[in-house]
């Protein structure tokens, strides 16, 4: 039954989907982030609250929610690489982390720049506010650890532990505002209640939700396939793309 | 829309330099990423490239030099 998926475990095919893929990704995230973010900041009613500020809304939760998400997909590959020793995955969680980490750290910046109005303070030691910051040293820790090792087999599967032991932080961040108390206000948006925010605030925030995802797949397979190419660079395939661009290159120099 | 004028939307109701920061923060940095992943194929196939021709120099020289050493024999 999942025979189909197994030609993606050599290299060449996987590199082929990640530029297949990569369009669809492309436009849909350009469409929902440019929707969502006009419709957001303009076009939602202001909180009866916290006024015109609450806008940071549409970028805050949408990174926030994906560093989670990305850490998590990435600590998946990392047991999937592990587990069944497959290479593509070991590679897919080195292109993962940058993009985590830098949605972790949009989502900290965009939270202090909201905290700063809201509670009168960029930063407070809190428990959700601390588990993210954890987040991004947890994300800098997979990218560092595998940039420590010559040997890339090592590299990958000494980051991997270190993002699976590190996927605990994940629920911790997600029940922090329930565990503890904490300035941090609580869900906006969950699965089985009716969301707390009127529809008028919420259908953008779902947009640049989804903008994020897309934004997140497209970098990746991205980052992805350029770390098979890395990975392959012995290989015949690897070798004819080099030949190809190095005479595309000189064609290039002769047309001048 | 929820604003009359374009230095109300800039205002956001006192907030302006909170909102359009974290915007702008955030765009910027997605878009320095964007670039980083997009012009990374090129630079590794620069690099296997230069690699390339490097092994390819090696090899050649030590072809020469082998044919050197049998001419003077």
């Amino acid at each position: 039954m999942w025979k189909w998926l197994h030609p993606y475990a050599k290299a060449e095919t996987a590199y082929n989907l990640c530029y297949r893929l990569l369009p669809y990704f492309s436009w849909l995230a350009a469409i929902t982030l440019i929707a969502g973010s006009i419709w957001g900041l303009l076009y939602a009613p202001a909180d009866y609250q916290q006024g015109d500020s609450f806008r940071i809304i549409y970028f805050h939760v949408p990174t926030a929610i994906w560093s989670m998400g990305a850490y998590t997909s990435m600590a998946i590959c990392g047991m999937v690489g592990i587990v069944w020793q497959i290479k593509n995955a070991e590679l897919a969680v080195y292109a993962i982390a940058p993009v985590g980490a830098a949605f972790t750290f949009l989502a900290l910046v965009t939270g202090a720049v909201w905290g700063k109005p809201m509670w009168g303070a960029w930063w407070v030691w809190d428990a959700r506010l601390t588990s993210e910051l954890i987040l991004l040293f947890l994300y800098l820790g997979v990218i560092a650890l595998y940039n420590s090792f010559e040997d890339k087999r090592t590299a990958a599967r000494a980051a991997s532990i270190l993002a699976i032991v590190g996927v605990v932080n994940v629920p911790i961040i997600h029940y922090s505002v329930e565990w503890w108390n904490t300035l941090h206000q609580g869900a906006s948006i969950t699965k089985f209640d009716k969301p707390s925010i009127s529809p008028d605030m919420l259908w953008p925030l779902l947009l640049n939700i989804a903008g994020f995802l897309f934004i997140l797949a497209a970098i990746t397979c991205l980052r992805l396939a350029n770390q098979i190419l890395i990975n392959d660079a012995r290989r015949p395939w690897v070798k004819a793309l080099v030949e190809q661009s190095s005479t595309e290159a000189t064609s290039l120099v002769k047309g001048k | 829309m929820q604003f009359n004028s374009f230095t109300e939307v800039l205002a956001m109701g006192g907030y302006g330099a909170y909102v359009w920061s974290s915007v702008a923060i955030v765009f910027a940095v997605l878009l320095m990423l964007i670039v980083h992943s997009c012009t990374a194929k090129n630079r590794t196939l620069r690099l296997l490239r230069i690699e390339q021709e490097r092994a390819d120099k090696i090899s050649q020289a030590k072809v020469a030099n082998a044919q050197a050493l049998f001419d003077k024999k």
